[in-house]
């Protein structure tokens, strides 16, 4: 791989002042800034979560300082999916500035920016036209002020590199000059955006800004947050729908450190689970002081195995029809009339989201205000419901949104901030509650399981003519707010079904609900895409192989009318080298989805090593997210949706005994690691469609993917995750 | 509690804290040195890794009464004045997504590279399949650990 970076690289320093981690001052600079060299430089990156912008403001998004430059808010919380610039990119684009020429601030939760929520891989695909708006309009005020400053027509200027130049001469204001005047003009309803042939940043790898706090340690998340008389907290938690009986804590008082043992309920969607919180005035004091107490729960009425769940997701699908979620055609009839049919049942297991940085969070209350340091993926949501328990007018709750160390949906969740807030609401300091790597894998709300059952049906020419998804398994609708109407059942449950890739004349996709209160369950990354393609793609591929076709062949002839989806798949077939065949030994399998409104397709190579154990070497992949608004962040999502994918599909599951999971470290909970990582080779379809998603959708493939392979390789299918490759 | 002296990053510190507190959050409490970062408490999975007297260990699971003199280094301090070469190339190949791992990463590098400054596949699989990325920034790490032994 070749860098892009490297002149970044060549001319990059650092400078620090203090010796304190949050005080760390850094600056990357790559060069001057004039129209030749946009490249310009990369401003005094200065970590700090309370970083509000200084300045004339032109609207929540745009502030310009004579003396700063330009500061644009990063409104969509970050959690390695790359919102921190990809956002902020947009409207710098549009008001002609280098995103690295800008400072780039972590907004606040806050209603004035619109939607903050990051989930669903929606933000490029949601922002994209507001936040070309806001630059542009940004620009127009820009324009503007240099035009009345210049006494000439608004068309005699043109913006480059953070001023307003006029056209056909040297002579220029810098937006800082023109901030003041521009910030009293009448806002333009409808400014013009660029034609895409004026795209400087769009397309380009641009240097994410946050890279040298990130490999400094100095990128803030919110553990690294300090407030002057803080306590820490640690929390023994009741099984999932157990409540306290009793609570013995002679010897938790008695370790030096322990200042107080709160009792705290914590409210996780329509759930309320119960614990026994200790503080201290140190972390490890806090861990001592909550091993040595003594509780005893009342006992849960229902106390799940997660065998019985998969049974009971089993018998939903072997037995029961489900309701229509998605129909076209007869597929009964059709079926009837079917040359052959295959009908199979395949399975996916819960899954612990493990994100490196276990929850946490700083909550300070006052008198009448409240402040929150958390990484979250919805911080409004957050801000309301602490205000509603608080008591407190929304606007006196300041959420400061941190960067997060991984989220992959866990974080949309409010749980661990409003525990914090019971506990700091009971002892009147600043209050950090960090969740041990066992807390988060034992008691955070899971990816739930499903069951799919599929059956098909080939007409003489070897073409599918009917299809049935049925998809068994919990719902996140009923799990996150009780509701459930088998007439009306949302698509997302079925997923990726409502983006058929494929033109089949009869087709059903169903559900059927398996209810498993109190276990708790959320979102994670691509949620129900991520276990229902399994089913899918692997049911595609034995289709295929009773149509006599090989899986290239059969798959695209049923997106022969889509000419995105077979140019994805064309790309695919050539970058992977699909029609030659591959030495012995080694065999490939491909799936293809279609997900958050991005299709993503992999081609994986096995083999097998000396020991006898499948190596998985390579993976092929070829992504279609319309416009790549950043190419090289694009690759990034896609390497970690294979990671993550491959990991989901040949690590041991999350498993339930007696309604607690069993698993609690990275032990028996093993994620992937660099030496099982396959060699990635991404290829990006260039076109200039809307942008969408692509922090989800190249991961649902991945693992159908790979069994498609592993049959190609053993002989024998795979209709189970997790599949051992031992 | 015992007050205890410690050297890092080549400055004495006397902290007081109990003998078998870790010195994670030793580090991350009392010094506020926050670039070292807890990820599972039980070195399994590098996020807390620093040097002591140069070799990688997992601070999560070090008590800070067993280090006596070991000279202790942090993501803080690998280089003084300018970006370590490591740092670089993690830049130059844009290795982050979440960062939450990577000074764990970059820890692990370092005293990789200083006992083998030309590591093959093996040897970076062997070194760092301690620290895990759950953003999977694997590929790169690898890419970024070569480059750095081409620019030293």
């Amino acid at each position: 791989m070749t860098s892009s970076f490297s002149t970044i690289q060549r001319r990059t320093f650092l400078k620090q002042a203090g010796m304190a981690g949050s005080a760390l001052i850094i600056g990357v600079y790559t060069g001057s800034c004039t129209p030749e060299e946009p490249e310009g430089q990369i401003r005094a990156f200065r970590p700090g979560i309370d970083d509000l912008p200084e300045g004339v403001s032109l609207g929540p998004f745009v502030t310009i300082d004579p003396e700063k430059g330009v500061t644009l808010m990063a409104h969509r919380p970050d959690m390695g999916q790359g919102t921190f610039l990809s956002v902020p990119l947009i409207i710098a684009e549009e008001l002609g500035i280098h995103p690295n020429q800008v400072n780039i601030k972590k907004a606040p939760g806050d209603a004035k920016y619109g939607s903050q929520g990051v989930g669903g891989s929606a933000s490029i695909r949601s922002m994209w036209e507001p936040m070309r708006k806001v630059g542009a309009t940004a620009r127009a005020l820009l324009i503007g002020a240099a035009a009345q400053k210049w006494n000439i027509p608004a068309e005699e200027c043109y913006v480059k590199a953070g001023s307003v130049w006029k056209r056909g001469s040297d002579e220029k204001l810098t937006f800082g000059e023109l901030a003041a005047l521009a910030a009293t003009l009448p806002v333009p309803e409808n400014p013009p955006l660029k034609d895409a042939s004026e795209f400087e940043f769009i397309g380009k790898n641009i240097p994410n800004p946050s890279n040298p706090a990130k490999i400094t340690g100095t990128a803030d998340f919110a553990m690294d947050v300090h407030r002057p008389g803080m306590v820490y907290a640690s929390v023994e938690r009741a099984p999932f729908g157990g409540s306290i009986k009793r609570i013995d804590d002679r010897e938790a008082r008695a370790v030096p450190g322990v200042e107080a043992i709160v009792p705290v309920k914590r409210p996780v969607d329509k759930h309320t689970f119960e614990g026994v919180a200790v503080v201290a005035s140190n972390y490890w004091a806090a861990l001592k002081g909550r091993k040595a107490l003594q509780i005893e729960w009342n006992e849960p009425e229902v106390k799940y195995d997660s065998e019985t769940i998969l049974a009971l997701c089993h018998s939903k699908a072997t037995g029961e029809a489900g309701s229509s979620v998605i129909t076209a055609g007869n597929t009964a009839q059709a079926f009837a009339a079917a040359d052959k049919t295959l009908d199979l049942v395949y399975e996916a297991p819960f899954a612990a989201h493990a994100a490196m940085e276990p929850q946490n969070v700083v909550v300070e209350i006052g008198d009448d205000t409240c402040e929150i340091w958390i990484g979250n993926q919805f911080p409004q949501g957050l801000r309301k419901e602490a205000a509603d328990f608080l008591e407190m007018d929304p606007e006196k709750v300041q959420v400061h949104v941190a960067f997060m160390g991984g989220g992959f949906g866990r974080k949309s969740q409010t749980d661990v901030a409003m525990e914090a807030l019971a506990i700091a609401k009971n002892v009147n300091k600043p209050v950090k509650l960090i969740w041990t790597r066992e807390d988060d894998i034992q008691q955070s709300s899971l990816r739930p399981p499903t069951v799919n059952r599929l059956k098909g049906g080939i007409d003489a020419a070897g073409k599918l003519i009917s299809l049935e998804h049925v998809v068994s398994g919990p719902s996140l609708a009923y799990g996150l707010w009780g509701m459930h109407n088998p007439e009306r059942v949302p698509g997302f449950l079925v997923e990726p079904m409502g983006e058929h890739l494929y033109e089949v004349p009869n087709f059903r996709a169903g559900y059927n609900l398996v209810d498993v209160d109190p276990v708790p369950i959320i979102w994670w990354r691509s949620v129900y895409a991520s276990t229902n393609t399994f089913g899918h793609e692997c049911f595609i591929d034995e289709l295929a192989e009773l149509a006599g076709k090989d899986p290239f062949d059969f798959r695209m002839q049923m997106m022969a009318n889509n000419p995105r989806y077979t140019a994805l798949m064309e790309k695919l077939r050539e970058v992977s080298g699909w029609d030659n065949p591959l030495p012995e030994g080694k065999a490939r399998g491909v799936a293809v989805a279609k997900s958050f409104e991005s299709t993503a397709g992999h081609v994986v190579e096995v083999t097998r090593d000396a020991t006898g154990k499948i190596v998985v070497e390579k993976v092929y992949s070829v992504v279609d997210c319309g416009l790549a608004i950043q190419p090289n962040n694009i690759k990034a999502q896609v390497e970690g949706s294979i990671v993550m994918g491959l990991g989901a599909a040949i690590k041991p599951a999350i498993t339930l005994k007696d309604g607690k999971v069993v698993e609690s470290n990275f032990h028996n909970y093993p994620v992937l690691r660099i030496h099982e990582t396959p060699v990635m080779e991404i290829h990006i379809m260039e076109n200039d469609e809307h942008p969408t998603g692509i922090g989800e959708p190249a991961l649902p493939p991945l693992a159908p993917a790979l069994a498609n392979a592993l049959y190609v390789l053993t002989g024998e299918r795979q209709r189970k995750l997790p599949v051992d490759l031992s | 509690m015992s007050v205890i002296q410690l050297s890092v990053n080549g400055e004495r510190f006397s902290v007081e804290a109990e003998a078998d507190t870790p010195v994670l959050w030793v580090l991350r409490d009392i010094l506020h040195l926050t670039g070292t970062r807890f990820g599972c408490g039980q070195g399994l999975c590098g996020a807390c890794t620093v040097h002591l007297d140069g070799m990688p260990v997992r601070s999560c699971s070090l008590p800070v009464g067993s280090v006596g003199n070991k000279k202790i280094t942090t993501i803080e301090g690998i280089s003084a004045e300018s970006l370590h070469p490591v740092q670089e190339a993690w830049i130059a190949e844009q290795v982050p997504q979440c960062g939450y791992c990577q000074s764990g990463q970059i820890m692990s590098a370092v005293a990789l590279l200083r006992d083998n400054p030309n590591p093959d596949d093996e040897a970076i699989d062997a070194a760092m399949q301690g620290n895990i990325c759950r953003c999977g920034t694997y590929q790169r790490i690898r890419q970024a650990i070569k480059s750095a032994a081409e620019n030293r």
